[in-house]
């Protein structure tokens, strides 16, 4: 391998990432300004900073509430997707089962509708079909987790199924062997090397859940509704409060920081060396 | 071999999810896409009106235009996204001082809503108010105005969603590459293989799968952007970036043609999927007839 010059590496990255960086830091300079101040000839660096955005977002409770129903939510269907997920890909990529790659296929095509037209099938199957006396699927945690699965998990499936089908199926075979189950086999063999993409996995997922908005503010009213639509309501037609919105996205970013880094760890390089010895 | 029934038990939660929440909606979306309905139209009930729907559309030229503009935007979008993603997932995998900060902060992107994202970026390019067209004009005398250009709005929809999405390309690609067994690599050196060699050879063939994953998923969420370039240009100036998703949009909401949308989703969904599967028939299907052999 050559060696590059690290100072050289050094400056590359940091000329990225402040490119990366630039319009995260223009969120948070919009959301330390009064709203006057947005329309006046900008300037790159902050002179004063304005706090109450940040004072009236997180004296909200309502918005506190919503921030709780997105946590739950994204989580829980980001959990939930990667199980399934691996479960499914260990099926597709392990077993002879008579149609399987139609069945691979199909899953992504539940990920490709424009969502605007399904808004109303989904709130008809929300509202009427699922009905149990008083009980409605509509605005509750519940729902939108398994909702959320229609976009989620065709992409887990097909992220996890180059890295599940990568791992060498002699280790299987090799511990099918010894006296393995199969679940001691997915367990012990098969997940510690998958961990790099099931972190992935997770993250993305988490990320989509957390992020998306049609459907939320459709199948949501009060109870489950989550912060990403919380935020959309400060974008009106008749005028947007973006300092108000742009605090609390800053403010979301948090959270979200906090589950990556703790998933990003397992990020790393798994036990695939030299695991097969010919 | 185990019994396959371990198996399908393992498929199956996905596949009843997705039964229920996937076909039971398009079977729906398909039954309006054959009749007239405009809920807040002068005649408000669903009437059967054949394929109607669907002539109307061949003939519609804002529709053909905004099929056109959006493949083109999903082109320049994916592709780019594609290259840069698998670039940086290659230098990640080396070790160099500060890795994880840059890793954490290259993820950033990811984590901004759509909406949001739609947001910052219009504040940052609105002409005469925005900080890009000030520095632009400022630092290069360049004058960058959104709101007329149609070659820089469009432009600027596929940088933000670069911006958006090759974070999302590095990590699935990234996950790829850590999970790679080392021998390969290791016996090619030996063997004197250069750089090219090795990706050519050996890393291209091994990723293949999961470029191709990647490829897929940022190609049909590129064809089916709404809540980000809505925020940023609501689709103008004139059609220039009013991509099929908003264009969906505008017929379903503000014009409640619900029965036209219905057929129009259920042509791009078509659309999409033959895209998709012709893309996945010729990357995958040679290779697996190759492993047979």
């Amino acid at each position: 391998m050559r060696q590059s010059s690290p100072v050289l590496y050094l400056l590359f990255w940091i000329f990225l990432s402040l490119l990366t960086l630039f319009p995260i830091y223009w969120l948070f300079v919009i959301s330390v300004k009064p709203a006057v101040d947005l329309f006046t000839t900008p300037s790159l660096i902050l002179d004063h900073v304005y706090w109450k955005n940040y004072v009236n977002v997180l004296t909200n409770e309502t918005l506190r509430g919503y921030m709780y129903n997105s946590l739950v939510i994204s989580t829980s269907n980001a959990a939930l997707v990667t199980i399934l997920a691996f479960m499914a890909c260990y099926a597709l990529s392990r077993y002879d089962l008579a149609g399987k790659e139609n069945i691979f296929f199909w899953t992504i095509t539940n990920r490709m509708a424009p969502a605007a037209v399904f808004l109303l099938p989904f709130f008809l199957l929300f509202t009427q079909a699922f009905v149990i006396g008083e009980w409605k699927l509509y605005d509750t945690k519940i729902g939108m987790v398994l909702l959320y699965c229609t976009f989620n998990l065709p992409f887990a499936i097909w992220t996890l199924r180059p890295t599940v089908d990568g791992i060498p199926r002699e280790l299987d075979e090799a511990a099918t062997v010894d006296g393995a189950s199969t679940w001691q086999v997915i367990h012990e063999v098969v997940f510690p090397l998958a961990r790099p993409g099931l972190a992935v996995t997770f993250i993305l997922t988490w990320v989509f859940a957390w992020n998306e908005f049609l459907l939320a503010a459709t199948l949501t009213s009060f109870n489950a509704r989550t912060i990403t639509t919380g935020l959309s309501e400060y974008v009106t037609t008749t005028g947007t409060e973006w300092g108000t919105m742009a605090s609390i996205a800053v403010i979301t970013l948090i959270p979200a920081l906090i589950i990556f880094s703790m998933v990003q760890r397992h990020i790393v390089a798994g036990l695939t060396f030299g695991a097969v010895k010919e | 071999m185990r019994s396959n029934t371990v198996g399908w038990l393992m498929l199956a939660p996905t596949i009843l999810i997705l039964g229920i929440f996937g076909i039971a909606p398009f079977i729906y979306v398909l039954y309006v896409a054959f009749h007239h309905w405009n809920p807040f139209g002068a005649d408000p009930f669903m009437s059967y009106n054949g394929a109607n729907n669907f002539r109307r559309l061949v003939f519609d030229d804002e529709f053909l235009l905004s099929i056109g503009v959006t493949i083109k935007f999903a082109f320049f979008a994916v592709v780019s996204e594609v290259i840069l993603g698998y670039l940086l997932a290659q230098l990640f995998m080396r070790e160099f001082p500060g890795k994880g900060l840059f890793r954490t902060v290259h993820t950033l992107p990811l984590i901004v809503a759509p909406i949001v994202v739609g947001s910052v970026w219009r504040l940052m390019t609105t002409p005469s108010i925005g900080i890009i067209p000030n520095l632009l004009k400022h630092w290069l005398g360049y004058d960058l105005n959104i709101g007329r250009d149609a070659g820089s709005a469009f432009a600027l929809t596929v940088i933000m969603d670069i911006w958006h999405w090759t974070p999302l390309v590095t990590l699935t690609l990234l996950a790829a590459l850590l999970s790679l067994p080392r021998e390969p690599f290791e016996q090619a050196q030996i063997d004197g293989a250069n750089r090219w060699q090795i990706f050519w050879h050996i890393t291209l063939p091994m990723i293949r799968p999961a470029i191709l994953a990647t490829v897929f998923i940022r190609l049909m969420d590129a064809l089916r952007t709404v809540d980000e370039v809505w925020m940023l240009t609501s689709g103008g100036p004139g059609a220039a970036t009013r991509y099929v998703g908003l264009h969906i949009w505008k017929i379903v909401f503000p014009k409640t043609d619900y029965g036209y949308g219905a057929a129009i989703s259920v042509i791009v969904l078509y659309l999409t999927l033959v895209m998709c599967w012709l893309l996945y028939v010729a990357l995958v299907a040679p290779r697996q007839k190759k492993v047979t052999e």
